[in-house]
């Protein structure tokens, strides 16, 4: 190796250890699960931290542990859970690095979900950070509530982002979701426009909110405005989440809305590639 | 290396009609086999066994009644039953003779028996009375080792009632030189013996032993060519009439030559499979590298023109089928260690050639493609994962995998060819391994492994550690101190250790005294012959005549005494919950649960020892009172919740299987109980012992003779299986489960190691969750980890299936190192599938 060369390496290792100065691995937040071996949510085999927190209160919501910032106690199988702990960065990575060699193996890695992770930035981008550091992907998968000065902070240590763009009509998200979706949508394009991560919309298939070809395909064209994005995943509403509601001693909004069904999802999925030429995957 | 061509053929109509054929009724027992070797021995009283055993595997391939099955190519059949089964005599009968009535309806592994094969049977028996190898075995065992056998801490049954098996022979040899080249050899040999050779007289007979087993084997092809031909003049199809000639021709060429084709060397391959196991009873005789030895024939007949890839996978598809005509009645208790009818003949593609290269080709594709095709638990199918592996054969694999079949298992080079060499094995030959059995590593060819040689049940020198040696009333193990004495935590490992050493020993003198056994009365020439270096040392295998010889026997419940060492240390040394005392007391309550028939019998039988001790007489009737008072004992209501208590409290315990180091490293410990001490023995075939840690099915039998073990476990229970957690213990998703796992020391069980996995259908759905799949598997290689198989089914299906049992006649599980049918199984074996758990989405 050449002199200059190696100055450039032990300026590069001086800054890195100065970076490290920066005490990303002791910032903490609140996490509400760790799901390792999850493979239907990004590329290879992930690990998922559920950050606590949500901006949004969706009808359909599958994890509606998730919404509150709080700490709160579940009954699941007739037994007391408390749902929400306090973490540092490390602790989570000392969890997402024992499966170091399943990412190595399926380009797997680290995914950040919620929740918002968005409503924690300084804990979710010193996640990312961290995992990056480990050298494996990381993905998040959130609906971009925040200021976009926020979410810029995040993107250098992000490889996909997936996006969730539940629907295209203010009024109608905000009755469904709570709040309406103008800064979402923009945010979806300032990610989109600034070229750093590879950005992925995530729909969830939702009976009686967007179940048709008609809001479906009003997404999937929005989507295909945004530049570089290539895929939209349909993800059909499930109603798993039933039992935590009650858990948690609050009723199931949805009912007994029925499941979309394999035909109709791949209605949809036919639909929008043969209008947009997106790839549309059913499921994460 | 030549590139493969992985597309796959379609699964021909005669495959369906064969496999139907097969199982149009229930597997049957016969008496000829057994009518035979005694017509034969009673003739030959006086010669050296050596040339009677030749002398009587020739009477029985001259004799034994053949047949040609409807749609056959690949031709040859034990019994004229399909899936039948005939019987070993000169290693035990009196088990069969018990079991009469009852076989045809015992829960595992049911066989029909006519009362004419009884009548039969029952004359020919008697010969072998105090001349089976089961009795010789006995009498040179130690008193202690009976004792302990006597107690349930191992049992060495396989052998000790069965032929040993577990190997795998040259068949690249007989396809490649024919039966007269390895009779050209031996008959060199015998030239060669000096005349002042001290051990002449026995070289001379052995070698001639394996002359008269060969040319037995040709003229028994030859009684085939003969059938077919026969079968073909009576033939109207056309079509029919010229595979029957072609068999005949077939036949009457192989195995006596070199095979001149792919089909000849199918053929020439069958013959080999189906007479060794003619020969002896042993099971797990195993084709191993399959797709490597049929290779440069298939290669050749392609080339050539002469084969197509249809007709090839035919072909195999046959020899599928066949691999399933042979079957094994065992003993009511040994069925149910190795439910679900099978031989465990394991098959392996892939992996790498002797000079390190990536191997697979054609035939590895189409092997797993056979599987898929017949879809029924014969072969055991393998493959084996190195780092250079071709990924599209990975992604087959996991293909079969998703069916459910429970195969193929996967075994990990890089951790396998290693631990080879560190016993003594040159790294081609280590290169070269195949599988046996279930899990156990082996060098083709060359080696007699004793694998299976007992069940080491790693729980009952734990709980004897806490009756000081005491079982059922009386001394059963050594004394390693009353309970009481035990004050620290490395003095309580301790007693384990010893515990284990004293019964390891013990163990070791029942597997030597059943080895010299089968050297004095199972010498097998024609397995002999086809195991280097028999013919060159001029010794039978069961004499030492191999290259490589080792025994292994197997340890299990490493999860359940990681998890019992983990609460020791923790609740009691480091928390001080409770004294070691009072866990005793609470192990011998059953944790307050109760008793069950057999506790409430072994307090009986205790008491009656103890009357008798004293000079009284004891009546049944005292006994059953006995028995009555302790079924109807019940614990003070205050004892009974603190032992509720002390079982929660080791519950909420973190347990083995969840990736937590400090619990992980105990296991780690605990398997080195059992595997360190072994490779200090020797076996008299000259070889040294090496562990394995896998039970079969034996879980479930043998935790139904532990009792109650400290990490929560009720008595009378199934153990953990291999080397897997205990079931429902693992609950932090496949990764951490595996992560656990490899922490073990995998090379020091050289003899294989068997880790479950039940995976939801629903993580193996996509094209995307097989590639996640495979990255799975070779994550737990990455570190070290040796062995995977799984169970891709849903509980829901499985529960379905034990309700209707009707409906599922053809659902595949992975039980051990082997699938078997479901509803088969007993149903304490098909609750344990059901618990172990499902490693699937979190979400």
């Amino acid at each position: 190796m050449s002199a200059p060369a190696d100055m450039k390496v032990q300026a590069e290792i001086r800054e890195s250890s100065m970076d490290e100065s920066f005490d990303y691995l002791n910032v903490t937040g609140r996490i509400f699960d760790i799901q390792r071996y999850s493979i239907h949510d990004g590329i290879g085999i992930r690990t998922i931290v559920f950050l606590k927190g949500c901006a949004l209160r969706c009808r359909w919501c599958c994890n509606p542990e998730s919404q509150s910032h709080d700490i709160e106690t579940m009954i699941m199988n007739g037994k007391q859970k408390t749902c929400g702990r306090d973490v540092t960065v490390r602790e989570v990575i000392e969890t997402v690095r024992r499966d170091m060699p399943y990412y190595s193996r399926s380009k797997g890695g680290l995914t950040l979900s919620g929740g918002e992770s968005l409503l924690q930035p300084e804990f979710a981008a010193a996640l990312l950070k961290a995992g990056k550091k480990l050298g494996v992907s990381t993905a998040m998968e959130s609906m971009g509530f925040a200021k976009f000065e926020t979410i810029e902070k995040i993107l250098p240590w992000l490889d996909t982002y997936l996006y969730d763009i539940k629907h295209t009509d203010p009024k109608k998200h905000e009755k469904w979701c709570g709040r309406e979706n103008t800064l979402m949508l923009e945010n979806a394009r300032k990610i989109a426009e600034s070229g750093e991560v590879k950005l992925i919309i995530r729909v969830p298939v939702v009976p009686g909110f967007n179940d048709t070809k008609e809001e479906l395909l009003s997404i999937a064209r929005f989507a295909k405005t945004l530049p570089g994005v290539e895929e939209i995943d349909i993800l059909p509403y499930h109603n798993f989440g039933e039992d935590k509601y009650r858990g948690l001693g609050r009723d199931y909004p949805m009912g007994d809305a029925p499941r979309p069904g394999a035909e109709k999802m791949k209605g949809f999925k036919a639909a929008i590639e043969g209008e947009t030429g997106l790839y549309c995957q059913i499921g994460g | 290396m030549k590139p493969f061509d992985n597309t796959p053929v379609a699964k021909s109509d005669r495959i369906s009609a064969l496999v139907q054929d097969l199982f149009r009724k229930m597997p049957e027992i016969e008496a000829a086999r057994a009518e035979l070797i005694t017509e034969s021995f009673r003739s030959t009283e006086g010669l050296p066994v050596v040339t009677r055993k030749a002398l009587a595997f020739r009477h029985i391939l001259h004799n034994l009644p053949i047949v040609i099955r409807p749609g056959e190519l690949i031709v040859g059949s034990t019994t004229i039953a399909p899936r039948g089964c005939q019987t070993y005599p000169e290693f035990s009968y009196d088990w069969l003779e018990e079991e009469f009535d009852t076989v045809e309806h015992r829960s595992a592994d049911p066989f029909y028996i006519s009362e004419e094969t009884k009548q039969r049977l029952l004359k020919v028996n008697p010969y072998w009375k105090g001349k089976t190898t089961s009795e010789l075995a006995r009498s040179l065992m130690a008193p202690e080792t009976l004792r302990a056998m006597d107690h349930n801490m191992f049992t060495p049954g396989n052998y000790y009632y069965n032929g040993v098996g577990h190997v795998n022979v040259h068949y690249d040899r007989v396809i490649y030189e024919g039966l007269s080249g390895i009779m050209r050899q031996a008959a060199n040999k015998l030239k060669e013996v000096k005349f002042c050779d001290p051990s002449y007289g026995d070289k001379k007979r052995f070698l001639e032993a394996v002359i008269v087993s060969c040319q037995a084997v040709i003229d028994y092809a030859h009684r085939y060519a003969e059938l077919a031909k026969r079968e073909a003049e009576k033939e109207s199809d056309p079509k029919r009439r010229a595979e029957l000639l072609k068999i005949a021709e077939n036949c009457s060429h192989v195995p006596e030559n070199p095979a001149r084709t792919f089909e000849e060397g199918l053929q020439a391959f069958w013959f080999v499979q189906q007479t060794l196991q003619i020969e002896s009873s042993g099971h797990s005789i195993s084709p191993g590298r399959f797709d490597q030895y049929m290779y440069p024939l298939y290669e050749k007949d392609t080339e050539e023109g002469r084969l197509t890839r249809e007709y090839a996978q035919e072909l195999i598809d046959c020899v599928w089928v066949k691999l399933n005509d042979l079957n094994k009645c065992r003993d009511a208790a040994s069925a149910e260690g190795f439910a679900g009818y099978s031989l465990f003949q394991n098959l392996i593609v892939g992996g790498q050639t002797k000079d390190g290269r990536d191997a697979t080709n054609d035939l590895s594709f189409m092997c797993l493609d056979a599987t898929k095709h017949v879809f029924l638990p014969q072969p055991s199918i393998s493959i084996r994962v190195w780092n250079g592996s071709a990924r599209e054969l990975l992604l087959r694999a996991a293909e079969v995998t998703r069916t459910g079949i429970g195969f193929p298992a996967y075994y990990n080079d890089e951790i396998i060819i290693p631990a080879m060499e560190n016993r003594g094995i040159g790294i081609e030959d280590a290169r070269n391994y195949a599988i046996i059995g279930c899990v156990e590593p082996h060098v083709p060819g060359k080696e007699d492994g004793w694998h299976d040689a007992a069940f080491f049940n790693m729980c009952r020198p734990l709980e004897m550690v806490f009756t000081n040696g005491m079982d059922r009333g009386e001394e059963a193990s050594i004394k390693t101190g009353d309970i009481s004495t035990i004050t620290t935590y490395e003095a309580f490992k301790e007693a384990y250790r010893r515990q284990m050493e004293y019964n390891i020993a013990l163990m070791v003198n029942a597997d030597n005294a059943i080895d010299r056994a089968h050297a004095e009365l199972a010498p097998l020439p024609f397995e002999s012959c086809l195991i280097d270096d028999c013919i060159e040392k001029g010794l039978p295998l069961q004499r030492g005549g191999a290259h490589y010889n080792f025994t292994g026997p197997q340890g299990f419940g490493i999860a359940n005494v990681a998890d019992s060492l983990y609460a020791v240390k923790k609740l009691v040394f480091e928390e001080h919950k409770f004294t070691l005392s009072e866990l005793a007391r609470a192990l011998e309550m059953n944790f307050g649960a109760g008793f069950d028939e057999i506790l409430a019998g072994e307090a009986a039988m205790g008491v009656a020892r103890a009357l008798k001790e004293k000079g009284e007489a004891v009546t049944p009737e005292i006994i059953a009172s006995a028995v009555r008072s302790v079924m109807d004992y019940k614990l003070p209501e205050e004892e009974k919740r603190r032992f509720e208590e002390i079982r929660e409290m080791i519950t909420e315990l973190p347990k083995y299987g969840n990736d937590i180091d400090e619990v992980d490293s105990i296991a780690r410990e605990a398997a080195y109980f059992y595997t360190k001490p072994l490779p200090e023995y020797r076996n008299p075939r000259g070889g040294i012992f090496q562990a394995g840690l896998y039970p079969v099915s034996a879980n479930v039998p043998l935790g139904a003779q532990t009792g109650a073990t400290p990490d929560g476990r009720l008595a009378h229970t199934p153990v953990a299986d291999g080397v897997s957690p205990t079931s429902g213990y693992d609950l932090n998703g496949p990764t951490a489960s595996c992560n656990s796992v490899a922490r073990l020391d995998h090379a020091e069980a050289s003899n294989g190691t068997l880790f479950n996995m039940k995976i939801h259908p629903s993580a193996m759905t996509t094209d995307k969750d097989l590639e996640d799949f495979v990255s799975l598997v070779r994550g737990y290689f990455d570190q070290k980890g040796m062995h995977m198989q799984f169970n891709v089914v849903d509980r829901e299906t499985l529960l379905d299936a034990q309700a209707h049992p009707e409906k599922y006649a053809g659902l595949v599980v992975r039980v051990a190192g082997y699938s078997a049918l479901f509803t088969t199984l007993s149903k304490s074996l098909q609750d344990d599938i059901i618990r172990r758990t499902e490693q699937g989405l979190g979400r």
